[in-house]
C-alpha cells in the first residue's frame, strides 16, 4: 500500500496478520484480503460462529462492536453480514463477513456476545436477512408493524407508506405516499467519466451501429 | 388501572402477581423517545424490554443518496448532544478511504472543537443524570457552562449545534484569533470556576451517592462481552481509550490521563465523566499551545474547495468549486471501518465505496445500542427509581441510537 498520508485511527500493525488468521482458521475462511489499511475475512456462512469463536478464544477479539449489513442486488447472494471486531489487548481490528441470501439463515452468534441480539435484529429489520438461533428476532428500529426491509437497494426513498393523526377518526393512520412533486434525484456524475446514462438523442447513434 | 390479588388455593394468602408497566416514550427521565416494558416484582425491577427505534429517520439510507459532502450534515443530527464528535468519525472514514492529507492547523482545531464537544456533551450528560436523581442545581449551572461551549461553536461555524464544520481533508473555515484567546481564558478562569463549584455540591452528597454508588455494577468481563466503550468500559476498570490506544489527529501529541473507575456502578460513571472534563480542558489548552499557523484544510483542490478570493482570479479554481458542490468528489473503492472516541463511547463509522460520488453503504455504529441493550441485565433486582439513574449514567441519546 501507498504511504499513509490521512490521520485516521492508529491501530496496531496488520503485518502477519492475514497469514496467520488464515492458518488458524483453515477451510472456513474464504477469502481473506487487506485492503485500505483494514484486514476483511469472507468466511463459509455455516461455519460463522465458529470462526468467531476461535477469534474471540485463540486470537483476542474479546468485542464484537457492530454488525452491519450490506445489499448488493447484483450478486446471487445478495446480502454481506460484517462483523466488526475489536481486540482490546492487541488494539487490532478485523472485519469479518458473509453472504447470505433472503432464504439462507446466518447462525446467530448470540451464544457468542450477548450485545449480538440486537444487532443482529437491526440487520433482520432493515435487510431481511434470518439469523439461525437468534431467540428474539424481532423488528427494532422500524414501526410496529411495519412490512418490508427499508435499506435494501429496491426500496424506494419515500417508502410506501406516510401516517399522520386524522382529526376525524382521533387516531394516528398509515397511507399510501403522496408527494406533491416528484422526488428530485440529481445525477451530477460527468457524461465523460463513465456515467452509465444514455442522453436523449444517444440511442439514434447506437441504433446507426447496429 | 386496577390490580385485584388472587388467592393462593393453597394457602388462602394473597399472591402478587408479576405486572408490567411502560416507562416512556414520553417521559422526562427517558432522556427523548425511549419506551421501556418493565416487568416488575413490587418495586423489584425483574426484566427490561427497551423498545427502539422511534426516531427512527433512516440516516443511512439517506447518506446513500447525498453526495460525500451532502452526507456530513446528517452526522450533526445524530447525537445531537455531541455533534462534532459524530462528524470527527465521518470525516476520518472518508480521509481514510481517500487517504488524503489534513493539514497540522487543521488537525489541531478538530482535536481543539472535539474536546470542547467532549465537554459540551458531558454537561448536558451529568447534569440531567444529577437531575434524573433528584437534584435541580447543578443541572442548572452546568447549563452556564454548556451556553460557553455552544457560543463558541456559534463564532467557529456560524450554528451553536449542527456545526457541519468539519470537513473531508480538514475543517470549513479556519477560526479567528480572538476567539481562541477567548477559549483559552475561558480554561483557566471560568470553566473551572463554574465546573468545580457545581461539582462541589454533587460529588459527596450523601443523596446523590445513595442514588448511586453500587447501582448497576458490571465486572469487566461483562463489559467486554457487552460491546461496552467510552465512559462505561473505563468505569469498569478497564483503561481503554481511544484518543489513546488508536490515536488520530493529534491525540499522540497530547498529554492526558485516562480515568478509570473501581466499583463499576453508576457513581464510577459519574466520575469518569467528571475526570474526562478536566482531562478535556488539559488537552485544549495543550491545543492552543501548540497550534501552529497554516492551512486548515487539505491543498488538494480534488477534495476541498479553494478560497474565494481565489475563484474570483483563477478560471481552474472555479471549475473546482463547481464540480466539488455539484459532482462532488470521488471516492476510490474499498471498506473501512473507523471509530472515534466520541463522548459517549465508541462512534464507528463503517464506509462502503464503489468509487463513485456517493457512499455506497454508511454503516453508523452509535453507542447508545450496546449500552441500552444491557439494562436488562443492568437493572435486573434494582427497585425501579435505579431504572432512571442507571439510563442517565449510560448518556444515551435518542438521534444517536435510532439513526
Amino acid at each position: 500500500m501507498s504511504k499513509v498520508l490521512h490521520s485516521a485511527p492508529r491501530f496496531a500493525s496488520n503485518e502477519g496478520v492475514v497469514e496467520a488468521l488464515t492458518k488458524a482458521l483453515g477451510t472456513m475462511l474464504v477469502a481473506a484480503e487487506e485492503q485500505h489499511g483494514e484486514v476483511v475475512l469472507t468466511i463459509q456462512r455455516g461455519e460463522i460462529a465458529n470462526a468467531l469463536r476461535t477469534l474471540r478464544d485463540g486470537h483476542e477479539y474479546q468485542q464484537l462492536m457492530e454488525i452491519a449489513g450490506v445489499d448488493y442486488p447484483d450478486r446471487a447472494e445478495r446480502f454481506e453480514v460484517v462483523y466488526m471486531l475489536l481486540s482490546v489487548t492487541k488494539n487490532h481490528r478485523l472485519l469479518v463477513k458473509v453472504n447470505a441470501a433472503e432464504n439462507t439463515p446466518v447462525p446467530t452468534v448470540t451464544t457468542l456476545w450477548p450485545n449480538a441480539g440486537w444487532l443482529e435484529r437491526e440487520v433482520f429489520d432493515l435487510y431481511g436477512v434470518i439469523f439461525e438461533g437468534n431467540q428474539d428476532l424481532r423488528r427494532i428500529l422500524t414501526d410496529y408493524g411495519f412490512e418490508g426491509h427499508p435499506f435494501r437497494k429496491d426500496f424506494p426513498l419515500t417508502g410506501y407508506v406516510e401516517l399522520r393523526y386524522s382529526q376525524e377518526q382521533q387516531r394516528v393512520i398509515y397511507e399510501p405516499v403522496k408527494l406533491n412533486q416528484d422526488l428530485r434525484q440529481f445525477d451530477f456524475l460527468s457524461p465523460w467519466e463513465g456515467a452509465d446514462y444514455v442522453l436523449p438523442g444517444d440511442e439514434k447513434a447506437e441504433g446507426d451501429k447496429a | 388501572m386496577s390490580f385485584t390479588l388472587e388467592e393462593s388455593p393453597t394457602t388462602g394468602d394473597e399472591v402478587i402477581t408479576n405486572y408490567t408497566i411502560n416507562f416512556g416514550p414520553q417521559h422526562p427521565a427517558a432522556h427523548g423517545v425511549l419506551r421501556m416494558v418493565l416487568e416488575l416484582d413490587g418495586e423489584i425491577i425483574e426484566r427490561v424490554d427497551p423498545h427502539v427505534g422511534l426516531l427512527h429517520r433512516g440516516t443511512e439510507k439517506l447518506i446513500e443518496h447525498k453526495t460525500y459532502l451532502q452526507a456530513l450534515p446528517y452526522f450533526d443530527r445524530l447525537d445531537y448532544c455531541s455533534p462534532l464528535g459524530m462528524e470527527h468519525s465521518y470525516v476520518l472514514a472518508v480521509e481514510k478511504l481517500l487517504n488524503v492529507e489534513v493539514p497540522l492547523r487543521g488537525q489541531y482545531l478538530r482535536v481543539l472543537f472535539a474536546e470542547l464537544t467532549r465537554i459540551c456533551n458531558h454537561m448536558l450528560n451529568m447534569g440531567s443524570h444529577v437531575m434524573d436523581v433528584g437534584a435541580m442545581t447543578p443541572n442548572l449551572w452546568l447549563f452556564e457552562i454548556r451556553e460557553d461551549c455552544l457560543n463558541f461553536f456559534e463564532r467557529a461555524s456560524g450554528a451553536r449545534m449542527h456545526s457541519a464544520w468539519f470537513r473531508p481533508g480538514g475543517v470549513h473555515q479556519d477560526v479567528p484569533e480572538k476567539l481562541l484567546v477567548d477559549i483559552g481564558e475561558w480554561l483557566d478562569d471560568r470553566l473551572p470556576r463554574l465546573f468545580e463549584d457545581a461539582m462541589s455540591l454533587v460529588i459527596d452528597n450523601r443523596i446523590f451517592k445513595q442514588r448511586n454508588v453500587d447501582i448497576a455494577v458490571v465486572s469487566k468481563e461483562d463489559a467486554l462481552a457487552w460491546g461496552f466503550s467510552g465512559p462505561m468500559i473505563r468505569a469498569a476498570g478497564i483503561p481503554w481509550d481511544l484518543r489513546k490506544s488508536q490515536p488520530y489527529d493529534v491525540y499522540d501529541r497530547m498529554d492526558f490521563e485516562i480515568p478509570v473507575g473501581t466499583n463499576s456502578d453508576c457513581y464510577d460513571r459519574f466520575m469518569v465523566r467528571v475526570e474526562e472534563v478536566r482531562q478535556s480542558a488539559r488537552i485544549m489548552k495543550q491545543c492552543l499551545a501548540q497550534m501552529p499557523s497554516g492551512p486548515v484544510a487539505s491543498t488538494d483542490p480534488k477534495v476541498s474547495p479553494p478560497k474565494r478570493a481565489e475563484m474570483k482570479q483563477s478560471m481552474e479554481a472555479l471549475i473546482h468549486h463547481f464540480k466539488l458542490y455539484t459532482e462532488g468528489f470521488h471516492v476510490p473503492a474499498g471498506e473501512v471501518y473507523v471509530a472515534t472516541e466520541s463522548p459517549k463511547g465508541e462512534f464507528g463509522v463503517y464506509l462502503v465505496s464503489d468509487g463513485s460520488n456517493k457512499p455506497y453503504r454508511c454503516k453508523i455504529r452509535p453507542t447508545a445500542f450496546s449500552h441500552l441493550q444491557a439494562m436488562d441485565f443492568m437493572c435486573k433486582g434494582h427497585m425501579l427509581p435505579d431504572a432512571t439513574a442507571i439510563l442517565g449514567a449510560i448518556d444515551v441519546v435518542f438521534g444517536e441510537c435510532d439513526r
